[in-house]
């Protein structure tokens, strides 16, 4: 790797925290929960480039393995959340997360 | 050259974040664009010398994960009017502003550490350590040494969620 990176590293910083805010913006405008979801994949996302970003510039290599955590993580937030998402419809006939809002009938 | 990249890179990244919350309706079509994001970010990841990790985002993310994604949406197999458009005026408003302060904010404190650290530069750390960065080799030892124990509990944790998943949505176990 070159030892002094040629983008500066606020190009990043500021790419991720926009990806961020239009996921957090999805999460809030939109009903359809499978969009929510993955809004929420795309925060997560976010988090990953900026986790990644830093790592490169401070040369610290255990971003790295933080980030293969996330994804691991998510990986299996995705399959629960996906098989609620089926199981909500199941009951309600809809996804949209107003129909759920109710813990019960 | 590499700055180049790198707008091409975030533009189509912000591109395909865009059409997935503000345009489209469907979320098939969502979902294909969400792909085309992180396509994109893994390019950034490679700008970023995380070699493993853009390897492992195109494979997990953009193939099994969004696979996922895709199967459930066109099992669910939504009609026109479940598709469920976006929130009414006011609060659409008001989350709009919230989140653009909110990316502000982030924005601000974030850049605000995203300058030199005093005492710290790039270039005086070990060469065998940065001709590495990123690669296959290097995240490997890190996830089978120091990171071991949260490695193996990784293990647990999808297995946890492989069988939470089945027990959800299985109609009688």
């Amino acid at each position: 790797m070159a030892p002094v990176p040629v983008i500066p590293l606020y190009h990043f910083v500021v790419l991720a925290a926009v990806l961020f805010g239009l996921g957090a913006l999805g999460v809030l405008i939109r009903r359809n929960a499978l969009v929510v979801f993955m809004s929420i994949e795309l925060m997560l996302n976010a988090v990953n480039l900026t986790i990644l970003a830093f790592a490169r510039y401070r040369g610290l290599p255990e971003g790295h393995a933080i980030v293969f955590f996330v994804m691991a993580v998510a990986a299996a937030e995705a399959a629960i959340g996906l098989a609620i998402i089926l199981n909500v419809f199941r009951v309600r006939r809809s996804v949209n997360v107003d129909d759920a809002a109710m813990m019960r009938n | 050259m590499e700055l180049v990249f790198f707008y091409i890179l975030a533009a189509g990244a912000l591109l395909g974040a865009l059409l997935l919350v503000c345009y489209f309706r469907n979320p098939v079509y969502g979902a294909i664009s969400l792909i085309f994001t992180l396509l994109n970010l893994s390019g950034l990841f490679v700008l970023l010398d995380a070699h493993f990790l853009a390897a492992i985002q195109v494979m997990v993310y953009a193939g099994a994960i969004m696979v996922l994604f895709l199967f459930v949406t066109m099992l669910l197999n939504l009609q026109e009017d479940e598709l469920g458009g976006p929130r009414y005026g006011a609060g659409k408003l008001l989350a709009v502003v919230g989140v653009a302060f909110l990316t502000w904010q982030l924005a601000v404190v974030l850049m605000r550490d995203s300058g030199p650290v005093p005492g710290f530069d790039v270039k005086t750390l070990p060469a065998a350590q940065m001709e590495t960065f990123g690669t296959v080799e290097q995240v490997g030892r890190l996830l089978f040494g120091d990171f071991l124990v949260p490695f193996e509990l990784t293990s647990v944790l999808i297995l946890a969620a492989i069988v939470a998943s089945v027990v959800i949505a299985k109609k009688r176990i």
